[in-house]
């Protein structure tokens, strides 16, 4: 379980972005998980309003985008989708494989506030 | 840019302004911004400078991982005896708790520093960083960090090594790498110790263990050794051997070397 602590490490990119920002608020924090990135979903969930307490961040909602896993094979030139424990090209069989998605673990986007909430919502 | 004619749209942020998509409900005061960068990009910038640091040195930086008690400490006491007179060592240790590991490694005359996580179940580049400040780097030639007994969380933080070692002990089991592919996918070379005991157990089958880690399309060498009875330390000792002239000649030509999968490797495929 070590979610909390990448949420520790991504929040301190997201509150350097939302100062260079000139943000009041983040409103929106948009991640890209793939299964081979060695993060869960759901922990990231659970561990993000905690490890967010107290930062500009505070009130964002966290949404993560999962992606599929997809190999290339080097030997015959197919692309297929790929278990986790299964890397291996799923139209030869071959294991000289590259892994074209699957392992991201990616801050792909902030929504911020730049008013004060209240204004927002008026 | 603006936010009239569309010229703030890119092919990386398109998604967003898409009906449905963060950017189509944008009002005053609200903004998008497209990042796209590693979610450990603070670790990854320590570890990179971790990286630099050993190389200034000329130092090969090995981490080992694998779950507790499947032999890493003892593999250091034994290649410690085999390598003393040819190369200077260091070792950093990682444990929940106790200076028990160091200790170890000190009675063998090492320079060993105990980093003690408390909870934390791996090291990051921020905690080998501070270690490497009680650490003097001068002539040594192989750092080795035995990270904390862990088959998951380790693999996910770079801490600024050359390689990774994983190591499996026969009494684990050989479908290891099919359980823990994250860990498994990330090993440069995979060591399969406590090989002595392959003659009583009947259900470890090191090619089933090969298989297991080439279904994850890792090419990475496998060897089998005993640090109890000596059995295979040779061929650890040559890959070393391998590794550190490599990184020497490395040194000569200012370049370094990445454990051959890195979380950030997502980076070079990131999706628009």
């Amino acid at each position: 379980m070590h979610e909390f602590a990448v949420c520790q490490d991504m929040l301190q990119q997201i509150e350097a972005i939302a100062a260079r920002e000139q943000a009041t608020a983040v409103d929106v924090v948009t991640v890209r998980i793939g299964p081979l990135s060695g993060i869960e979903a759901h922990l990231l969930i659970q561990a993000f309003p905690l490890a967010a307490a107290g930062t500009v961040a505070e009130q964002a909602e966290l949404v993560v985008e999962a992606l599929p896993i997809k190999v290339k094979c080097q030997l015959c030139g197919a692309e297929t989708e790929a278990k986790p424990n299964r890397l291996i090209c799923g139209q030869c069989g071959d294991y000289h494989t590259q892994l074209l998605s699957g392992d991201e673990m990616l801050l792909a986007s902030l929504e911020l506030l730049k008013e004060p909430l209240e204004a927002i919502h008026v | 840019m603006c936010d009239t004619c569309g010229c703030n749209i890119t092919h990386a942020n398109q998604h967003l302004v898409k009906p449905g998509g963060k950017l189509s409900r944008v009002e005053d005061g609200r903004e998008a911004v497209t990042v796209l960068k590693n979610l450990l990009s603070e670790n990854d910038h320590v570890a990179g400078h971790n990286r630099e640091h050993f190389d200034r040195h000329g130092v090969l930086a090995i981490n080992l991982m694998s779950s507790p008690g499947s032999g890493k400490t003892a593999l250091l006491e034994a290649s410690v005896e085999l390598l003393k007179d040819k190369f200077r060592i260091a070792v950093i240790e990682g444990d929940l708790e106790t200076e028990n590991d160091a200790d170890r490694i000190r009675a063998r005359g090492v320079p060993a520093i105990q980093i003690s996580t408390g909870s934390a179940c791996h090291l990051d580049a921020h905690m080998v960083h501070d270690a490497l400040h009680e650490l003097s780097l001068d002539g040594l030639d192989i750092i080795f960090i035995e990270n904390v007994g862990n088959l998951v969380c380790p693999a996910s933080f770079d801490l600024g090594q050359h390689h990774n070692v994983t190591l499996l002990s026969t009494t684990e089991g050989d479908d290891k790498p099919a359980k823990y592919p994250v860990m498994f996918r990330a090993a440069d070379l995979m060591l399969l110790t406590k090989a002595d005991l392959l003659a009583v157990l009947d259900d470890f089958d090191p090619a089933k263990a090969e298989t297991c880690l080439r279904n994850l399309a890792n090419p990475a060498p496998v060897i089998a050794l005993s640090a109890k009875t000596g059995d295979g330390l040779q061929d650890w000792v040559n890959w070393l051997e391998q590794a550190v002239s490599a990184q020497q000649d490395r040194i000569k030509t200012g370049t370094t070397r990445r454990p051959a999968i890195q979380p950030d490797g997502a980076q070079l495929h990131a999706h628009g």
